[in-house]
């Protein structure tokens, strides 16, 4: 059946069934690929995008739920949005495959707490996998998208010893 | 893990020669000419058929126009930071300006993009950075030289009288200067000098320093970098497929008939490994292969559980194996038998299957028309990966075309000597035929259950202490499955990635009296290499082992391990020991107890400092990890720093939690439900320190993995905890 998505400031219409999960519709239907497969069961957050600014599972979202909703993924960002210039500036990415879910879980973050605490970025990331371990440049990096750079360790940066 | 492979490689060679004079010679002889196949050099084999050429600035320079200058990488890039570190010896020597270097992934030809640590074209043994380290620096003064040489004639000056920055061509003499845009036309006309000589260190410029970050990070940060999962053609297919629910199972029936109701599937057929269900996308892929049911012969497979193989590998071990157990020996000194006084040490260790679990399950992309292929993935080892193509289309392997793209994650399974599910992929493929594109995807759970597990392990230890407290004699025995024998190529001698770390230890070097032997049974379970190898095993039992002695002996463990590096003669273990402690300071955080481990591995050593407090449920949680590694040359300091990081996780996330376990023959943990890693809350905050160094570059992606569950597990004994005999620390819930 059509369906009509409203989904990074567009309003489009798919050919899908109800239950297609969201995360299949976003990526072989509209061709939006920076949200990805991992899991298929909302554990790993690699498909996490936004519904009305709330980070949610795309695997494990039925396209039908999404009826009035406003969906935007990585891709909607625009990609000089202040989170994704933390990751670059800090070089996160290592594989890279489970970065745009963490991008997403970022920003939702920041825009409920503009300057969260250890813990705060614990709760909001921990569904956000990475399995090339990149998790002490995450946290960097949200840290330095809030401003906070204090907070900064001083060992994002590798001492050659003299 | 680079040289096993060389050996691979060589012999998946041969094998093409000796083909040639049957069946590829018929293809070979349109492409290439029947005669070059006899006497060829591996390269020449595994390249024959090939349509890759180099550019004019060789293979691994390309300058556009306007200037901007691409390194073309051989090695793939997954994560490690290579691409970084690789562009980084060409521009260093080119003196191109960084800002506008870009690095793009080399197609396959094992001739122009071997891994000269293999010979064949490939990615492992963390040694892209070590094996390009003279040949892209070459490759770059080159290219400089051709620059140089350009300007020389342009002006009529001598070649040694002109500079070059940041992509800037200089005449002091004249005032003259021109950028490579200018220059590069003319540049191209010139012959590339034999051997063009290569900057003295203490001239480097961008090698070591931190300019040297990541090329793809921006890409990496907007969802437009290319994965495998993510290639899009008008008229691609997209394939799943039903596998047997145990190793060395075959299919024997199936029924289609729901599965070809279902909207958007194109077609379902058996291949080898099962059932193929084609589709127009992968959610009616997926509802496709849902509604198949199936039959499997399970004759020949294998029904036994992890718990009873653990069993046989300690039975095994403890010499009650049988007459059928081959024991091989790997380190022999003195003799151990003479030694029968003294303190005796006693421990086993029990180590699980681990998945690698990348983020990325594995897939591919093939296009099969006749007897050519092009396939788009992470190609980890595009040699071996075009020669099991060639076999199915019937082609020469250098004929097979490679796109290697972005992978997310390998850690080792990307490197398969049967390129299982590329081979899988070109089955499909070629049975669609007509070049259609075809994009395999496996779910979470048929990655999980598909194998090529870090094997299971059983060591089994008896040290008895000198009277100082060191070892006297050390009885190793060490009970596996040989990764090797996983090859088509049979076993080698010893399957030194069973028993790398212990074999070479300064510990043993610095015992008068060792026997440490092997035994390899067989089991019906594929395994493979998984990050830092057999280290992933061996450095724990050193390291844990280690520090036991040295409590039994009264000894502090770090003057301990101190004491034998001397005898050893092991300089870079202590000087990693000793920049360690020093960065350490002299307490650990309020509330944490520190654990120390060192190892060396893939030619780097690496110790770590692990501050380990008990978190809530009884589990070991880390505070922060110090790490020092001397790896030769640093390349790239923050990508070195990065791997640190990564690395510590990947093997924390393993030793925490880590285990593969299957009940009569099937595999239990299918999905991050029920095998668990790593998060957020469980991260370490590591600090990386590097001792300086001029030698050539060791490698770092693997050395960080194995050293943090030692130095965990020696945490837990310094609380007065008992030692950790068997992994993971922390069991799943039954």
């Amino acid at each position: 059946m059509a369906i009509s998505l409203d989904i990074n400031g567009k309003t489009v219409s798919v050919e899908a069934a109800e239950d297609t999960p969201l995360l299949w519709v976003v990526r072989d239907s509209l061709g939006l690929t920076g949200t990805k497969y991992g899991c298929g069961v909302a554990q790993c957050g690699a498909c996490t995008v936004h519904a009305d600014g709330q980070p949610i599972r795309a695997c494990s979202t039925p396209v039908g739920a999404m009826a009035g909703v406003k969906i935007t993924t990585i891709e909607g960002l625009g990609g000089a949005h202040p989170v994704q210039q933390a990751w670059a500036k800090l070089d996160v990415p290592q594989c890279g495959y489970c970065q745009s879910g963490q991008i997403m879980s970022a920003v939702a973050l920041l825009a409920e707490t503009r300057t969260p605490s250890d813990e705060d970025i614990d709760a909001a990331m921990a569904g956000n996998i990475c399995r090339c371990g990149a998790y002490q440049r995450v946290r960097a990096a949200i840290k330095e998208a809030a401003g906070i750079a204090q907070a900064l360790p001083a060992t994002a940066t590798p001492e050659v010893s003299q | 893990m680079t040289r096993h492979l060389r050996n691979l490689a060589e012999q998946a060679a041969g094998a093409v020669r000796q083909g040639a004079s049957r069946r590829e010679v018929v293809v070979g002889a349109v492409a290439v000419g029947g005669s070059l196949m006899v006497g060829c050099s591996m390269g020449d084999a595994l390249s024959a058929g090939s349509k890759v050429k180099p550019g004019v600035f060789g293979p691994f320079i390309q300058i556009d126009p306007d200037g901007a200058v691409t390194v073309v990488s051989k090695h793939i890039e997954f994560g490690q930071g290579n691409h970084a570190g690789l562009a980084a010896l060409v521009a260093e020597e080119l003196d191109a300006d960084w800002s506008r270097v870009k690095v793009v992934q080399a197609p396959a030809n094992a001739k122009l993009y071997a891994n000269l640590g293999m010979g064949a074209q490939g990615t492992g043994g963390s040694s892209a950075i070590p094996n390009s380290w003279e040949q892209l620096r070459k490759a770059g003064a080159g290219a400089r030289a051709m620059f140089v040489q350009a300007a020389a004639n342009r002006w009529q000056v001598a070649p040694g009288e002109i500079t070059v920055k940041d992509g800037l061509v200089s005449h002091a003499g004249s005032g003259k200067a021109a950028t490579f845009a200018e220059l590069v036309a003319d540049a191209a006309k010139v012959t590339p000098p034999e051997d063009p000589p290569l900057k003295d260190p203490k001239a480097f410029t961008l090698i070591g320093t931190q300019r040297v970050r990541r090329k793809d990070s921006v890409a990496k940060s907007n969802g437009s970098a290319v994965y495998t999962i993510d290639v899009k053609e008008p008229d691609l297919l997209t394939a799943m497929v039903l596998h047997a629910p145990r190793f060395g199972a075959e299919l024997d029936s199936f029924d289609d008939a729901e599965a070809r109701k279902v909207a958007g599937v194109r077609d379902v057929f058996k291949i080898p490994t099962g059932v193929a269900v084609v589709a127009d996308n992968t959610w009616a892929a997926m509802k496709g292969r849902e509604a198949l049911t199936a039959t499997w012969k399970e004759d020949k497979a294998e029904k036994r559980s992890s718990d009873a193989l653990l069993t046989q590998f300690r039975d095994i071990a403890a010499g009650k194996g049988g007459d059928e157990v081959k024991w091989t020996p790997f380190v022999t000194q003195g003799d151990v038998a003479s030694v029968t006084d003294g303190e005796l040490f006693e421990a086993t260790y029990d180590f699980p299957y681990l998945a690698h679990a990348t983020m990325e399950p594995m897939n591919c992309v093939a296009r099969v028309k006749g007897n050519n292929a092009r396939l788009s993935f992470g190609s980890q080892i595009p040699s071996i990966d075009q020669l099991n193509t060639a076999k199915i289309v019937a082609n020469l392997p250098g004929a097979i075309e490679i796109e290697t793209l972005f992978a997310g994650g390998s850690f080792g399974r990307r490197a398969n000597f049967q390129s299982d599910y590329v081979v899988e992929c070109v089955h499909i493929a070629k049975k669609v035929g007509g070049g259609t594109p075809v994009k395999l995807v496996w779910t979470r759970e048929d990655d999980m259950r598909a194998g090529y597990f870090r094997p299971l392990v059983h060591h089994a230890v008896q040290v008895r202490l000198d009277k100082d407290g060191f070892p006297a004699s050390w009885r190793h025995r060490v009970v596996t499955q040989s990764i090797m024998k996983g090859s088509p190529m049979g076993t080698p001698k010893i399957d030194e990635t069973a028993v790398e770390g212990a074999l070479g230890s300064p510990y043993l070097k610095a015992t008068p009296n060792v026997d440490a032997q092997l035994a390899l049974p067989d089991v019906g379970v594929p395994v493979l290499w998984w990050r830092s190898v057999g280290a992933t095993h061996t450095a724990f039992v050193m390291e844990h082992t280690i520090d036991q002695l040295a409590r039994k002996a009264g000894k502090d463990p770090i003057a301990y391990r101190r004491a034998l590096y001397q005898k050893a003669g092991a300089k870079r273990h202590l000087a990693v020991l000793d920049l360690a402690v020093e960065k350490a300071g002299p307490t650990a955080a309020a509330g944490y107890t520190r654990g120390v481990a060192v190892h060396e591995s893939f030619g780097s050593v690496v110790a770590q400092i692990a501050e380990v407090r008990i978190a809530p449920g009884n589990e070991p949680r880390v505070g922060r990890v110090v790490t020092a590694v001397h790896c030769g040359t640093a390349v790239a300091p923050d990508q070195i720093a990065a791997q640190m990081e990564g690395g510590i996780c990947y093997g924390l996330s393993a030793i925490l939690f880590g285990e593969v376990t299957l009940k009569d023959g099937v595999v239990q943990e299918t999905n991050f439900d029920t095998h668990r890693v790593l998060r957020m809350n469980e991260a370490p905050t590591v600090e990386t320190y590097i001792v300086p160094s001029n030698d050539p570059p060791g490698g770092v992606g693997e050395p960080g993995t194995p050293v943090i569950g030692p130095a965990v597990a020696n945490a837990l004994l310094a609380m007065g905890r008992p030692a950790t005999l068997s992994l993971p620390m922390v069991k799943a819930q039954a």
